[in-house]
């Protein structure tokens, strides 16, 4: 019952934000600042018209982003070099909080952005989008302008809910329907009704982000989810249909390490949260198969989800926000 | 130059050297409008827009219009998106059109890829380009602190390509009150593109059908292939004069369904072009002969369907039009190539309306998946667009 009404009043659709004179009006009267984190792996074929659209229609056109910065991960194409042409602010995550040093990761680049960004908002958007539109930054921060109590505003890309022809699975993906739902569903039933739990692309007040640990990898989206729901409530939570994002897909291989990635970090979260109770040391190896000339082969993989702290804790982060 | 009288360049407030003076400010200013241009680029290119189907990028640049804050922005029955940008004086009525539909099915995948030097996807150049120019131009000259004395009507012409045959901007010119002075038709590229006449041209079909109870123990049993086969082979036996110049392209070929089934349907696409309107009935004559001919041998169904006509016409090479656009593009070093076109001006031309096309940058690979633009010479060919419209504003153009 609470998942239907959670579903009416915290589901939108972009296009009901697309008045962009209305929204840019209330973000100023809230004297907002809001920035964007792209985080970058690799990512020269995408980046440039991310940048170009972002910048043109929701800075120059429609001043709704106070700023627009990539966040690196030691990219060997030209991603860097693309977005700086373009008029990025571009950063190494490396460069970053020197002192906390390095890890390898998407989770690492959103973590430092809330130390080097300064928006009152954060609005992350992943760097592989091909059908770039203003609509995946509007449709996501504007939940947030308009409704106070709103804290972090995820992305989903289907239409469950405005059907007219009967009913329809929604649309998540295959870690979300294989892997993700199906835990949500034994340990935190309301959080299901999130349609796509890992879409890479939310938006989040910053007194939220700087609270949260962030696991480094694929546990990210899942564990953020997790710590909003448990400290701030279902209503803290809201999700925005952006309509269609067409991306690269994934071989199911790739899924396999995201799913170890993303248990791992699930079960340190139950574990913390004492629904589980104490756990055996677990095991960082992903074990795949290949078969070489009819024999098969063990492919083993050391995935370690490792955290970083909430941003409050680091003394840095605190001289340069202030934070009251 | 002697096609602008020096009378002339008296006549008009400012003279054509001060125009010319003006390019390379024009040049270097317009760069502020880079990601304006090229989110406009992408965010049209992606949206397919095959002849018939343009609604949606009709939508899109309506919006855009209205944004811009231009009277009367609409979209007319045909299709077309318009807008006006009112001059102070409005004595002429300068319409800068770029026509919106493209090769490209809707199936396709538009994504474009942005580069720092160039834009790479189906139709960025053609002419998703020309479109974002027209949409960016309000901006610009509000940028140059530009107020021209003309009103400004932009256009997106809707159902230009293949059969759609210039239908949109035909039906705006025939039944608009505003009185057109003057046209402009922008194509993405190739920068130095220089159309002011149009050549003659009939654009059409041959599609041969075979029955599936075809005797095959006939003459051409091998199918529609091998009948379309021999077609062409008689049209390559039509004569064609050296002068006025006259060709025949054979631009595309389909037929078949598989390696091993004999072909029952087969298609020809072509055009022919010529500077004359006589030789250009000739031609079509003789592949009506042609077509006939080798129907009554085969006993296949052969049949020639036209649906573009153009005749030849346009301004001369001294029209002040013709040689203001000319004396701009030698300004600002673009090498202009004479180019006779199909395209829009051919609609100009059935009004009587003096007109010129003109391109924005560089590319290749035209209409293809992979078509690419030049991102640098963008701000040229933006440069050159100012600045025939200043001198189709200031009188440089007239032959009055």
């Amino acid at each position: 019952m609470r998942i239907e009404s959670w579903l009416k009043s915290n589901t939108f659709h972009h296009s009901t934000f697309s008045d962009l004179n209305a929204l840019v009006g209330e973000k100023q009267k809230q004297n907002l600042k809001i920035s964007l984190c792209i985080p970058t792996l690799n990512e020269e074929k995408t980046i440039g018209k991310e940048i170009v659209i972002f910048k043109s229609e929701l800075m120059q056109r429609y001043p709704l982003l106070d700023e627009i910065a990539v966040i690196d991960s030691d990219s060997s194409d030209q991603t860097r070099e693309v977005a700086s042409a373009f008029g990025a602010q571009v950063f190494l995550s490396r460069d970053i909080l020197k002192k906390y040093g390095e890890k390898r990761g998407k989770g690492e680049n959103l973590w430092k952005a809330i130390y080097q960004l300064e928006g009152d908002i954060l609005v992350y958007i992943d760097a592989d989008i091909k059908n770039i539109h203003p609509r995946f930054v509007y449709g996501l921060v504007a939940p947030l302008i308009y409704r106070p109590e709103i804290h972090y505003v995820k992305a989903f890309y289907d239409r469950p809910l405005a059907s007219s022809h009967g009913s329809r699975p929604s649309g998540g993906g295959r870690v979300t329907e294989i892997l993700i739902r199906p835990l949500f569903s034994l340990f935190f039933p309301e959080l299901t009704a999130l349609i796509q739990p890992l879409s890479g692309e939310y938006a989040v007040r910053r007194e939220v982000l700087d609270k949260i640990p962030f696991p480094i990898g694929y546990g990210v989206e899942t564990s953020h989810l997790i710590d909003v729901y448990h400290r701030w409530g279902l209503q803290a939570i809201a999700q925005t249909d952006l309509d269609r994002r067409v991306h690269r897909n994934q071989h199911t291989r790739e899924l396999g390490k995201m799913a170890f990635g993303i248990l791992q970090t699930f079960l340190k979260r139950v574990e913390a949260l004492g629904i589980l109770g104490k756990l055996p040391e677990l095991s960082t190896t992903l074990r795949q198969f290949q078969v070489n000339n009819n024999l098969f082969e063990e492919i083993p993989l050391n995935i370690v989800e490792e955290e970083r702290p909430p941003m409050i804790d680091i003394p840095e982060y605190v001289a340069k926000f202030a934070p009251a | 130059m002697a096609e602008i009288s020096s009378e002339q360049e008296n006549r008009v407030a400012g003279s054509f050297e001060e125009i010319l003076t003006m390019l390379p400010f024009i040049e270097e200013a317009s760069r502020a409008l880079q990601e304006i241009l090229l989110a406009n680029l992408v965010m049209i290119g992606e949206i397919p827009s095959p002849t018939f189907e343009e609604d949606r990028r009709v939508e899109f640049i309506q919006n855009r219009f209205v944004e811009a804050g231009l009277h009367n922005a609409s979209a007319d029955e045909m299709g077309n998106a318009l807008g006006i940008l009112p001059g102070t004086t409005g004595e002429q009525n300068i319409l800068v059109v770029a026509h919106i539909d493209t090769v490209h099915p809707i199936s396709v995948d538009h994504t474009i890829t942005l580069r720092p030097q160039s834009a790479i996807g189906p139709g960025v150049g053609d002419n998703a380009l020309g479109v974002a120019v027209v949409v960016t131009l309000p901006t610009l000259l509000e940028l140059l602190d530009i107020e021209l004395q003309s009103n400004l009507v932009l256009m997106g012409a809707s159902r230009s390509l293949g059969r759609g045959d210039l239908e949109g901007l035909r039906f705006f010119l025939s039944n608009t009150e505003i009185p057109v002075s003057v046209g402009i038709s922008i194509e993405g590229f190739p920068l130095g593109r220089l159309s002011y006449d149009s050549i003659g041209m009939y654009r059409g079909e041959i599609v041969c059908s075979v029955p599936e109870e075809y005797d095959w123990t006939r003459f051409g049993a091998t199918g529609a292939i091998v009948t379309i086969n021999e077609v062409i082979n008689h049209i390559q036996e039509i004569r064609l004069p050296r002068r006025p110049r006259s060709t025949i392209v054979l631009g595309s070929i389909m037929g078949g369904q598989a390696y091993n089934t004999i072909a029952t349907n087969a298609v020809l696409r072509f055009e022919i072009r010529t500077e004359s309107e006589q030789i250009g009935e000739e031609i079509f004559h003789q592949m009506e002969a042609i077509i006939s001919d080798v129907s009554s041998q085969t006993g296949a169904d052969i049949n020639l369907d036209v649906f573009a006509r153009r005749k030849p016409g346009g301004i001369t090479y001294q029209h002040p039009l013709a040689g203001a656009a000319r004396r701009i593009m030698s300004a600002l070093d673009i090498q202009p190539r004479k180019s006779p076109s199909t395209s829009e001006l051919s609609a100009f031309i059935g009004y009587d309306i003096p007109a010129i096309t003109i391109g924005i940058t560089s590319g290749e690979h035209q209409n293809t998946p992979e078509e690419e633009i030049a991102i640098e010479p963008i701000f040229t060919g933006l440069a050159q667009l100012t600045g025939v419209l200043l001198a189709i504003d200031r009188g440089f153009c007239s032959e009055n």
